[in-house]
């Protein structure tokens, strides 16, 4: 033991002398007592592509303030980013949604024998349901008629359905297009979840990544979407809510009040939800609460998280992993997602419960 | 008569660029035979849990990989068949044109656009379709169903968007016709010169010509023409992927929102999110389009073949 603590300085200096950096750098690293600008080496992740703008943002930052640090993410989606993180091939994962109980259940390759794998929120991201109608600017939809109109039950905008929640506008005869994502997505997960615990008469499809139903229009990502919608006559759809661009978004109803997106109704949501019952206390795993009744809440969001060991078989990554999540939950990281991807920021309670989390990696 | 030749046949004198060449061609000849071997193992060998697969591995409610991969199929073939329709007599015009109507200098101009058209990258294409194209189309399709919704084809309810498989074909006719239009173009221009200067001489008017002579002896380049327009179609990916609204489904109607989709453009939407066993299906498709593609080719041979006779051109 004596002999480690002297001679990992001795080693750093041989191998400084050499200019070989960055292996026995790494070695050093669990050692040095300010992190920031002293940690080298590679970090890998891979996951939710929903996080994909947000983690270039965070990395080109990170990367920045530690020079010697090389950070790679993979945007392969959520469930191949979990598959990759179980296996080892990443040091954490970015996924749209947390680990089922029987992955926890399994071993995770890059943890050690006694660590175990975490979901930490790090990224919200408000739905909003955008649509392009002649002669509409303002549109007011509780999640029975949104699932009516998605599933094709409703078919033509003068409805008496959505105009008994629109007394004040006047609605065409035009036939609706509801325009949903093509490819697998978080996104479409989220939506179908909210309409599935709101609506579960209308909305009977269990939620998952693909469309759930053979109806509408299908557009191919979250910019296929929105394209679709804008040349379109009549068109209704869902995506993030930073691309909406200047399209029409609708309010959904919470409780009694229609209420539109906000990144603070978002975090908001996020914030007063219940964890995820039986799991271990470092486990943020979040239930949103989908059927508030509270109308500072906006219950249509993504929660994406990075998923990460509490302890890992390789000391150094857990330091690297314990700076960049850090990071990215951080102050700092969390304003740099907003303006990049258009997320909202955690809100300070959970941010802090985070980082207690992060503390305690190894 | 070869064997008395045989035995005494003057060897000819072998020079080193004599085998290098020979050797060269027989090496570039068998690559792509190993190469066409090594994707179809590769396909294979990567497919085979596909067709084992339980219900729950699959998109949509698809009970196992032929009832997934089946609508697919269609859809693949009803576009490529739908833009087929639209190319062709398209090309053959614009070659006639070339060929038989238009001035030498304007022919020649007209040649090398259409030739350009080939140039012009696939997701450019794409783009093109989903930008101005099914805006542009929307408002008569909307009419189309008004009026003729009671033709099955033209069943509405219409799209709103426009982004359905007719928009589609019609990309996929824009993108065939250079290669459809080059080949038919050449062909017209190997007709003999006799048979047309014949005809005319016997009193035919130029549409007579064409239909004598002309049009029977390019109808195998025709057919050979079409064949490689319908290998380009079938295995389009992007312009499809980014235009179309898919569903998975056999549907007949041209206008609306569900539309099927095909095994390329399926494959382009839903490989960056497939793990574990989703990768094995859609590989498993691509094996289907590959057999597709192959079988069509033969069976343009076959025709070909069967109606080298007739043209002439032997």
């Amino acid at each position: 033991m004596n002999f480690t603590r002297f001679g990992r300085p001795a080693v750093i200096a041989v191998v400084a002398a050499l200019a070989l950096s960055s292996c026995a750098a790494n070695e050093a690293a669990p050692a040095a007592s300010d992190a920031a600008s002293t940690l080298t080496g590679t970090l890998t992740g891979a996951g939710s592509s929903a996080q994909g703008s947000a983690q270039e943002a965070w990395i080109a930052a990170f990367q920045t303030a530690n020079p010697d640090v090389t950070v790679n993410y993979d945007p392969s989606g959520s469930g191949a980013g979990r598959a990759t993180f179980i296996a080892g091939g990443s040091d954490f994962a970015g996924s749209d949604s947390y680990l089922k109980d029987e992955e926890l259940a399994g071993t995770f390759a890059a943890c050690a024998p006694t660590g175990k794998a975490v979901d930490l929120p790090v990224y919200i991201s408000p739905i909003a349901v955008i649509f392009n109608v002649e002669g509409v600017k303002d549109l007011n939809l509780d999640s029975a008629t949104l699932g009516k109109i998605f599933k094709g039950d409703i078919t033509t905008w003068n409805d008496p359905a959505i105009a008994a929640l629109n007394p004040k506008a006047t609605l065409p005869t035009t036939a609706i297009t509801a325009v949903h994502r093509s490819d697998d997505s978080g996104t479409t997960k989220n939506f179908s979840d909210y309409l599935n615990q709101t609506a579960p008469d209308v909305w009977t499809e269990k939620p998952g990544d693909p469309f759930p139903y053979q109806t509408g229009e299908g557009a191919k990502g979250t910019s296929g979407v929105v394209d679709a919608v804008t040349n379109g006559t009549g068109t209704i759809g869902y995506a993030d809510a930073s691309k909406a661009g200047k399209l029409g978004v609708a309010k959904i109803k919470v409780g009694d009040k229609f209420v539109g997106y906000t990144a603070d109704a978002a975090a908001a949501v996020v914030n007063d939800s219940p964890l995820v019952e039986g799991r271990d206390a470092s486990d943020l795993a979040i239930k949103i609460d989908r059927l508030t009744t509270d109308p500072t809440h906006y219950p249509l969001v993504l929660v994406s998280y990075a998923l990460v060991c509490t302890e890992y078989a390789k000391p150094a990554q857990g330091e690297l992993v314990k700076a960049y999540v850090s990071y990215m939950a951080g102050t700092d990281g969390q304003s740099v997602a907003a303006s990049a991807g258009g997320a909202a920021p955690l809100s300070a309670d959970l941010a802090d419960k985070v980082a207690a989390v992060l503390e305690t990696i190894k | 008569m070869t064997t008395t030749v045989a035995r005494d046949t003057i060897r000819a004198p072998q020079r080193a660029g004599d085998r290098v060449f020979s050797t060269a061609t027989v090496v570039a000849g068998s690559l792509i035979l190993a190469v066409l071997a090594a994707v179809a193992a590769f396909l294979l060998l990567q497919s085979l849990p596909a067709f084992v697969a339980t219900p729950a591995d699959f998109n949509g409610d698809a009970a196992n990989f032929w009832a997934y991969v089946w609508p697919l199929a269609f859809g693949t073939l009803w576009s490529a068949l739908l833009a087929l329709l639209i190319a062709i007599p398209l090309a053959i015009g614009i070659a006639l044109f070339i060929s038989h109507y238009a001035p030498r200098k304007l022919a020649q101009g007209l040649g090398y656009i259409i030739d350009l058209l080939a140039a012009v990258p696939s997701v450019v294409f794409g783009l093109w379709g989903i930008g101005v194209l099914a805006p542009l189309l929307q408002p008569f399709y909307t009419s189309l169903v008004e009026w003729f919704g009671w033709i099955p084809l033209f069943a509405g309810p219409v799209s709103g968007t426009g982004r359905t498989i007719l928009t589609v074909s019609i990309v996929l006719a824009v993108m065939v016709l250079p290669i459809i239009t080059a080949i038919c173009r050449e062909i017209f221009l190997q007709t003999p010169v006799l048979y047309e200067e014949a005809s005319l001489a016997l009193g035919a008017t130029r549409w007579e010509m064409i239909a004598m002579a002309v049009l029977p002896f390019g109808r195998s380049g025709i057919i050979s023409a079409s064949m490689l327009g319908l290998g380009r179609a079938l295995g389009e990916t992007m312009a499809v992927a980014m235009v179309l609204s898919p569903s998975p489904q056999v549907i007949f109607a041209l206008l609306t929102s569900q539309n099927p989709t095909t095994i390329a453009a399926n494959i382009a939407l839903n490989f960056p999110e497939a793990h574990g066993t989703g990768v094995n299906i859609l590989l498993a498709t691509g094996l289907v389009l590959f057999v597709i593609t192959l079988a069509v080719n033969m069976v343009a041979r076959v025709i070909i073949n069967r109606r080298k006779a007739f043209s002439g051109a032997n």
